[in-house]
Order: C-alpha cells, then sequence, then structure tokens
C-alpha cells in the first residue's frame, strides 16, 4: 500500500489505482504475419522484474485515465510518473 | 542410519529430557558437482529431491536454498489440500498429490498431520451455482469425490455460516470434497528433508543462486554465494522468484509475481471442523490444531517482490469472512503476512523442460501449491530424471503458451486473484 501521484489528479491512495502490468509493449504492427512464437512473447511473457520495472497504471476511481510508472518492485518505491506517449526517463 | 521416530523414540527422548535427538538433517559445505541441483528449498524442491533418489536412484543431489527451507511460500500459506479442479489435465495433477498425501506421513516417518476434514466451496449466485455443479460433474467422472450441497445442506455440515437469504451474497449451495483438507505445512518441509538428507542429499542453506553458467544451450552449472558449483541438471522450484532465475538464463516466463496475504486469530476452542472457501465474495477460512483461524486473503493487482501486501485487500476479506460468519465479529487478528505468488495467464502450473538442455522449471503454482507439494515433486522429479514429461504433467508444459493449449483453472483457483 503506497501513495501514488496521479499526473492529473496528485497524491491519492493506491487503491484508487489499477494496475495494468507491464509498460511499452508494443502492439504488433502486422498482427497476420505474426508466428505463434512472436504471439505467445507478445501476451504472455512479462519481464516480472525485481528491481526497477516499467508500468502501466490507471486510475480507476478517480480520473480514470492511463499513465506509466517506474517503480521498484524490491521495496515498492516509486521512481518516477509520466504520461502516456512521453517518453520514459532513463535511468 | 537415520533413527526411525516412533512412540518408543519418543519415550526414550522424554527420559533424557529430549536433549538427545538426532539432527534432521546435516548442514553440509556444497561439494565441487553434483548430478543435479535443485533451486529452492520449499516443499516442492524438497520433494522433488526426495523423489529423485527414492525413486530415480539418484542420489548425488544438492538443494541450495537462499535462506531457511521452509521459510518461503512453504510457511506462509494456508494449507489447504483439495483436488476438485474443473479440467482433466489438472484433476490428474491435483488428484495426484492428494493421494500421496493419504500415506505420507507413514512413508516419510513424520507426521504431516494431514487431515482430511473436507474443503466446502460456495456459491453466491446463480452462475457460482451452475459452475459448481458443472464442475462436480467433471470431477465425479474423473473419479475425484465431488458433492453439491443445498443451502440447507451447507448448514448442516457447517452450522456457523450464516446462510440467511437477507445478506448482501446469500449463500445459495455448495460443493464438499470430503477427502479434501489441510496439513501442517513446515512438518512437509522438515520430512521431505529428512527423508532426502537421509538418503545422500546436501540441503544446504543460505546460499543464494547468482547466475547459471550455460554452454551454448546446455547447462554447465550455478554460481551461488558459497562459490560455482557444477552440474548438467538444474531443477528450479523458486515460486515467486522464478522470473529472476529465468532472467539468468536468459529465458522469458509467462508469470507476474504479486503478493499474496494470510492472516490467523487469536486461538479459540474447536469452532469450524473443516475448511470453507468462498470464491464470490472472496473469504476462505479454517481452523488450526492450535486453535487460530486461519484467513486466506487475495493477490494484490501489482507486482511486487515486498512478501507485504495492501491493507484494503486484508480489510475486504474481513468484510466477507464478517458477513458469512457473524460470530467472529469480536475475534481479534493476530498476525498478518504475505508470500510472493508467481501467477500465469491460465492459473495453472508449469513443471517443464525449457529450450535449454538440463535447465527445468516448477513454477507458476501462483496461489495453490500447497496442495500439490507430493505430487508436483514427484512428477518433477520424474521429468528431471527422464528428461521427459510424466504423462501427468505433460499437459503443463511451457510450450503451451505458444500452442495455445492452455490449461484454464481461474475458476477452480477457489477464489478470484
Amino acid at each position: 500500500m503506497f501513495l501514488i501521484n496521479c499526473p492529473y489528479c496528485g497524491e491519492r491512495d493506491q487503491q484508487e489505482f489499477k494496475a495494468g502490468g507491464e509498460a511499452h509493449i508494443e502492439r504488433p504492427k502486422q498482427p497476420t504475419e505474426l508466428s505463434d512464437d512472436e504471439w505467445a512473447e507478445y501476451l504472455f511473457m512479462r519481464k516480472n522484474i525485481k528491481g526497477v520495472q516499467f508500468e502501466r497504471w490507471n486510475h480507476a476511481h478517480g480520473c480514470r485515465k492511463w499513465f506509466n510508472m517506474v517503480r521498484d518492485t524490491s521495496n515498492d518505491e516509486i521512481k518516477a510518473i509520466y504520461k502516456m506517449g512521453e517518453k520514459p526517463p532513463t535511468q | 542410519m537415520r533413527n526411525k521416530y516412533s512412540v518408543f523414540s519418543l519415550i526414550k527422548n522424554a527420559i533424557s529430557y529430549h536433549e538427545n535427538w538426532q539432527r534432521a538433517w546435516k548442514d553440509p559445505a556444497p561439494k565441487k558437482e553434483y548430478d543435479a541441483v535443485i533451486v529452492g528449498g520449499g516443499g516442492h524442491g524438497l520433494a522433488t529431491a526426495y523423489y529423485l533418489a527414492k525413486k530415480h536412484n539418484i542420489y548425488n543431489i544438492a538443494v541450495v536454498e537462499k535462506g531457511w527451507i521452509g521459510g518461503g511460500n512453504t510457511g506462509r500459506n494456508t494449507t489447504i489440500i483439495r483436488s476438485n479442479y474443473l479440467w482433466d489435465a489438472s484433476a490428474g495433477l491435483y488428484d495426484h498429490a492428494l493421494k500421496i498425501w493419504e500415506g505420507l506421513s507413514q512413508e516419510l516417518n513424520y507426521n504431516v498431520m494431514f487431515s482430511q476434514r473436507g474443503v466446502m466451496n460456495l456459491a453466491h449466485n446463480l452462475q457460482d451455482v451452475r459452475d459448481l455443479k458443472r464442475r462436480t460433474h467433471a470431477n465425479r467422472l474423473n473419479g475425484i469425490d465431488a458433492v453439491y450441497l443445498s443451502a440447507e445442506e451447507v448448514k448442516k455440515f457447517c452450522p456457523i455460516i450464516n446462510t440467511s437469504p437477507d445478506i448482501r451474497y446469500p449463500v445459495l449451495g455448495g460443493t464438499l470434497q470430503r477427502r479434501a483438507g489441510t496439513a501442517r505445512h513446515d512438518a512437509v518441509a522438515w520430512g521431505y528433508a529428512r527423508g532426502a538428507d537421509a538418503m545422500g542429499v546436501d540441503i544446504i542453506q543460505n546460499c543464494e543462486v547468482k547466475g547459471i553458467k550455460r554452454n551454448g544451450d546446455s547447462v554447465e552449472g550455478i554460481e551461488t554465494t558459497k562459490g560455482f558449483i557444477k552440474t548438467k541438471k538444474v531443477g528450479v522450484v523458486a515460486a515467486g522468484h522464478s522470473s529472476v532465475i529465468a532472467n539468468m538464463a536468459g529465458l522469458r516466463l509467462p508469470l507476474e509475481s504479486k503478493p499474496l496475504q494470510a492472516l490467523v486469530s487469536e486461538p479459540v476452542k474447536p469452532i469450524i471442523d473443516t475448511v470453507v472457501m468462498s470464491n464470490a465474495v472472496h473469504a476462505y477460512v479454517s481452523q488450526s490444531d492450535k486453535g487460530e483461524l486461519v484467513i486466506g486473503a487475495g493477490t494484490d493487482d501489482y507486482v511486487s517482490y515486498t512478501q507485504k501486501g495492501s491493507h484494503q485487500i486484508v480489510e475486504g476479506t474481513l468484510n466477507a469472512i464478517l458477513e458469512l460468519y457473524p460470530i467472529f465479529s469480536r475475534m481479534r487478528m493476530l498476525r498478518q503476512w504475505g508470500g510472493i505468488v508467481d501467477i500465469c495467464p491460465d492459473a495453472s502450473p508449469i513443471l517443464s523442460k525449457t529450450s535449454i538442455k538440463g535447465l527445468y522449471f516448477n513454477c507458476g503454482w501462483g496461489t495453490g501449491g500447497f496442495k500439490a507439494t507430493p505430487g508436483s515433486g514427484d512428477l518433477f522429479a520424474h521429468t528431471i530424471a527422464n528428461d521427459e514429461p510424466h504423462k501427468l504433467n505433460a499437459a503443463f508444459n511451457l510450450n503451451r503458451f505458444v500452442s495455445g493449449d492452455l490449461v484454464d483453472e481461474h475458476g477452480a483457483a477457489a477464489v478470484a486473484h
């Protein structure tokens, strides 16, 4: 449980938010040409990092907007928050 | 030679003030080379080592554990054992484990306190009723005992449940698996450790894996905090940390690690003599032999390795518990904790070879691995020894995420996560 600084609403309790999993997984540009292995990679395989991870979050019980977060999964410390479409910060 | 535990050994040691009990397992330094190394000294890993030695005559094995044995999810779960899963593949897997549980204390000469007190799953809406009836039929076709109970029968079997139609999610019925129950979680790890150690397995605690050495597409050994260990076969049974180990080998897994919480109350006199689980309102409860209510909460929806969880998850579970069991309204909770569970997209485990020769993964048990401990160890040992899966775990391969042949058990995961 932690506080999240929503880029649109400001600091709110984490329970207002929904985690959306790993960020920056690009939707295949040519879905019809994808092999089964590539589909598996896109749909199921995850980095699941212990440490600094890039994620998507949604302010589900607030403004309902999506944004990105950089968070250390080993201690739940939030390193950075940035809007969708913005370049991820370099570490 | 290992002394046998019996009533006579108990009396003999009582006379000497319990000061002369033999060590249950050694504390060896790692050798330079093993025929197989198991990464992870929880129940599943220790069981794997035990069955590799017992059934496949591979004795030169090490189990490496970064903390102490049974200190991870083995010591953090709610100890529920059942096999009432929907699909044939899961029924085969979990009932195989349940059958081993039934004779495990005798086999290990270690009391795992397996108690077949029954597990009841409640239905709170019409879809639950349909799903649970379907699951009951599927179970019976697979030779697994299951009965469907009406709300009155639920009340009769567990009188403290509030079956009033006036509550927010009234109890409409339920299923009961009588062969299901609970066991003592620590005893399972300790029993397997003692059994494996007696056959020559080295259990190496406080030994964290730092890297996996590969030569092309085959495994050569592992780097640990206690030095390099050479081996051609590595079985990874690292639960929530499976992805961390996989990353060391350059593999990707379809897992997300999330905190799952549980809590226990102060001990009270016997009040609930079975296990009751409710998927729709997310509440499950049983009573330990010490008298504590053992309550399982849900997972958080974000990836975390902190072994903590969010407060609102516990709050939600306790709300549901109080509505179903008003009698618990003045109970005080003693302890709460979290474990990190590795969840697969289809809520089924992976017991599989990988694209790297000699590297095997047993993971993805998610929120319900404890029940499968003996079966998982047995089948994983078979997979490692023969470099081929047993027919009971063939469906639980990694390739199912490529082929699409998933084993979707979200419905039978007992509580929605």
